[in-house]
């Protein structure tokens, strides 16, 4: 896991998981210490922690050629973005290719819980999932 | 992080599942195992105790549904003991609240089953 300051009021982890079930609650755990440092309730913690155990998920059950996924976590002072990668490759669509598979539960559950969500397939790259969650009371 | 599972008989013909640690990707696929073999046994009426659950991802979820569905074909039911507010905010959310007979204590559950 590596940390980096992008600006003074940003700072970045990057968190890199073999893509198997057994690292998912390494995802969880890690994105919660994240949250945590946020002015995040319990519940909205919660949130962020299923939202990309889903997106985890996603890849590995729709990424049969992915090996690692990468989570990179942007805490800002208002909102935590995260933008959840695998290296899985295959071709390049929209959300309908990135659904495929049957997880539209997953997705639909991502979509319920964070404020903005983006997701796609890349040509030769892999599933890219973006998603943000602001703390409360910010615009 | 595991999960565990006990099968024990309540009143009548149902079963009882009690669930304990965590519900998703990983651990799921010993849920499924349990609950299909309990089905393939010939037990259609299933009660899923969720109490010891921290956790459940849709993977969990789409265990629990497969469940429903395979008992229906028997005139069968699934029904849930939960009283995290986080879990059944998610059966809340993707409407399922709707579909599993959802209850506070295993008391009151068997108690609608009778």
């Amino acid at each position: 896991m590596t940390v980096q300051q992008e600006s003074e009021s940003v700072n970045v982890v990057e968190l890199r998981i073999p893509c198997k079930p057994e690292f998912v609650s390494v995802a969880r755990l890690a994105v919660a210490g994240i949250a945590n440092r946020l002015h995040f309730t319990v519940e909205e913690i919660e949130d962020v922690k299923l939202a990309v155990a889903e997106a985890c998920t996603n890849c590995i059950q729709h990424s049969p050629h992915a090996n690692e996924i990468v989570l990179t976590s942007e805490m800002a002072p208002e909102e935590l973005r995260i933008v959840v990668r695998d290296n899985g490759g295959g071709r390049s669509g929209g959300e309908e290719s990135a659904e495929l598979g049957g997880g539209r539960l997953g997705i639909f559950l991502i979509r319920s819980l964070m404020d903005d969500v983006e997701y796609r397939r890349d040509e030769g790259a892999g599933l890219f999932l973006r998603m943000v969650k602001r703390v409360a009371g910010s615009t | 992080m595991d999960i565990k599972v006990n099968v024990r008989p309540a009143d009548g013909e149902t079963r009882v599942i009690d669930l304990v640690g965590e519900i998703d990707v990983y651990t799921s696929p010993a849920v499924k195992d349990a609950i299909t073999q309990l089905i393939d046994e010939g037990h259609y009426h299933l009660l899923i105790n969720l109490e010891g659950v921290r956790y459940i991802d849709s993977t969990g979820l789409g265990v629990l549904i497969g469940a429903l569905k395979r008992v229906r074909e028997h005139a069968g039911s699934v029904s849930l003991v939960c009283a995290n507010p986080q879990i059944k905010k998610i059966f809340d959310i993707t409407g399922l609240v709707k579909i599993f007979g959802i209850f506070e204590t295993e008391q009151s559950a068997i108690k609608a089953l009778a």
